[in-house]
């Protein structure tokens, strides 16, 4: 941990700190999982572990599938803390509003894709959020956060993950949800093929009637 | 607003599982009786069909002694509030029937009332919690809700078992009996007193939603192994259980930034959960509130005050519109008296 600047805080959330910092002339970020005095120590360790050392697993295997995350500096499953890749670049939540039509709609299309990318692996991430795709410098986009994130194949996880993206966008960006949604699902389709997404409109559909995965759930 | 409400009072009738509970609550607020009478099984869980016809068999006794408590008479009653879901059928039958029969016979609106928001209502009532995050936790619900934009929202909720469920099942395997007065779950957590050792048993927390299923069947095959104390395995199973409620309330409380926590349900009178919230409010800066013990477990009172809620905002349930409701969810329900 030499070479290490005095760390920035940069959101405080219920699980896990983020904090910026220089390390041996690197720009990272540092998650750091806090003890909860609440549960037993032997099973917040327990947990704090398996999570520190599983966040950085499935940022692995998405990378595998094709979708990038951010490169993973180092794991510390002592502090219980990751030291990856800080990514320059804008969150998709900031600039969907200000892009043309034509931008708009190539964009969701391809986070439709890389979503797609994720469940062929049996990678749910879990917190699909505008905030959590990044385009960078380079006009790439990059996943981040996979605090949330497992490994299932079930279509049913699938369709939640899908759902809590559609939900996700109706409430940050209302005026197009709809529109992003049908290019997000068109780019997914070409991944999947339409016979899989008929299945997962079906899911989502009936996710939807059983309500009970709403908005006002979501994590920041 | 109907200003005559301050005034009335009104009569709850609970009998979504095994409880048969009547209360009387004034429009103010004040619960001026508040009686139960709980089917208890012979062995296993709740029979359905035996707990109705408990609740049948008891009901005029209970009203009776609540009307009683209450010092007043039938004829004072200005509203009859009923539990109309969600619940077990047979047993939110017999409580609808009672409360559709009084209604009629006195000549007075009825109100159906969602049990669980009365649960959250009645914590809010007694604890003066204004605006919470609630966990509610009972033997058939697990619910961590908070009030957005007219409803209560679900932030978080169990994909299987309730948490209640979960306790009582285990002690059910581990030979613990239910008497009066001493429900289950207050068996087993006497027995975690004594528990030192935490053994390893599944945390299921999947995004925000939580399942006991599993911990409950690797906590039953470990008890069956007998290769751990019973005190163990209790207080492992408690604080495994209870931690991952705890996660999810505080991610909950993280989100919408609330100043109040309330712990309320069945389960609310267990004082390690109590504990395990009040250290989150700590960190967090804010209020940590649970139910009174009287008002943790199902009771009429809880319905009573919540059908004055109702009534005061205009709602009434006329009696061809009050089917009881099995799965009626929280989130489904409209709650004007909160701006």
């Amino acid at each position: 941990m030499d070479k290490l600047d005095k760390p920035k805080l940069l959101k405080k959330g219920a699980e896990a700190t983020i904090y910026f910092s220089n390390w041996y002339g690197k720009e990272i970020v540092i998650k750091s999982r806090n003890v909860k005095n609440y549960r037993h120590p032997k099973l917040d360790e327990k947990i704090r572990r398996f999570r520190t050392m599983h966040e950085p697993q499935l940022m692995n295997e998405a990378k595998k599938a094709g979708v990038s995350t951010p490169t993973i500096y180092l794991v510390d499953t002592k502090k219980m803390l990751i030291i990856m890749e800080f990514i320059h670049g804008k969150q998709i939540k900031h600039i969907l509003m200000n892009l043309s039509k034509v931008k708009r709609q190539n964009l969701c299309f391809n986070i439709g894709k890389l979503v797609a990318k994720l469940h062929i692996s049996g990678i749910i991430h879990g917190d699909l959020t505008t905030s959590n795709f990044i385009l960078n410098d380079y006009n790439k986009l990059i996943l981040v956060d996979f605090g949330l994130a497992e490994k299932q194949i079930e279509t049913e996880a699938k369709g939640v993950d899908l759902h809590l993206m559609k939900r996700g966008l109706q409430s940050t960006h209302n005026q197009f949800a709809e529109d992003c949604f049908r290019k997000i699902m068109e780019g997914y389709s070409k991944i999947v093929g339409d016979s899989f997404t008929k299945v997962i409109f079906k899911k989502i559909r009936e996710i939807e009637l059983r309500g009970r995965y709403i908005e006002e759930r979501k994590i920041k | 607003m109907i200003n005559s409400v301050k005034e009335i009072y009104c009569l709850g009738i609970e009998s979504t599982a095994d409880d048969f509970s009547v209360g009387i609550s004034t429009g103010k607020g004040e619960i001026i009786a508040n009686i139960s009478d709980g089917y208890i099984p012979k062995e296993g869980g709740i029979h359905p069909r035996e707990a109705a016809r408990h609740h049948s068999k008891v009901a005029s006794k209970v009203l009776d002694s609540t009307l009683c408590q209450a010092g007043i008479e039938p004829s004072d009653l200005g509203l009859i509030a009923f539990a109309q879901g969600p619940g077990l059928g047979p047993c939110l039958r017999t409580g609808a029937t009672v409360a559709r029969a009084l209604a009629a016979y006195l000549d007075i609106p009825l109100v159906g009332v969602n049990h669980s928001i009365a649960h959250i209502e009645i914590g809010k009532l007694e604890t003066k919690a204004k605006d919470p995050v609630t966990l509610y936790v009972s033997g058939g619900n697990t619910i961590i809700s908070a009030f957005n934009s007219g409803k209560y929202r679900i932030f978080g909720e169990t994909l299987d078992i309730a948490l209640g469920n979960c306790l009582d099942v285990f002690s059910r395997e581990a030979g613990l009996k239910h008497r009066k007065g001493t429900p289950l779950g207050a068996a087993l957590e006497k027995l975690a007193l004594g528990g030192k050792n935490l053994i390893s048993l599944p945390y299921v927390v999947k995004g925000m939603d939580v399942s006991f299923s599993g911990l409950l069947t690797a906590a039953i095959n470990l008890l069956k192994q007998k290769k751990y104390r019973l005190q163990d395995l209790c207080y492992s199973l408690q604080e495994i259980a209870f931690a991952m409620v705890c996660e999810v309330t505080e991610r909950a409380l993280a989100h919408t930034e609330k100043k109040d926590i309330l712990l309320t349900g069945g389960v609310a009178a267990n004082k390690r959960l109590q504990y395990m919230l009040s250290l989150i409010a700590k960190d967090h800066g804010v209020t940590f509130n649970t139910v009174p013990l009287k008002f943790a477990t199902d009771n009429g009172a809880m319905i009573a005050w919540t059908g004055i809620l109702a009534y005061r905002n205009g709602i009434i349930t006329p009696i061809e519109k009050s089917m009881v409701k099995l799965k009626w969810r929280l989130d489904r329900v409209d709650i004007p008296w909160i701006n």
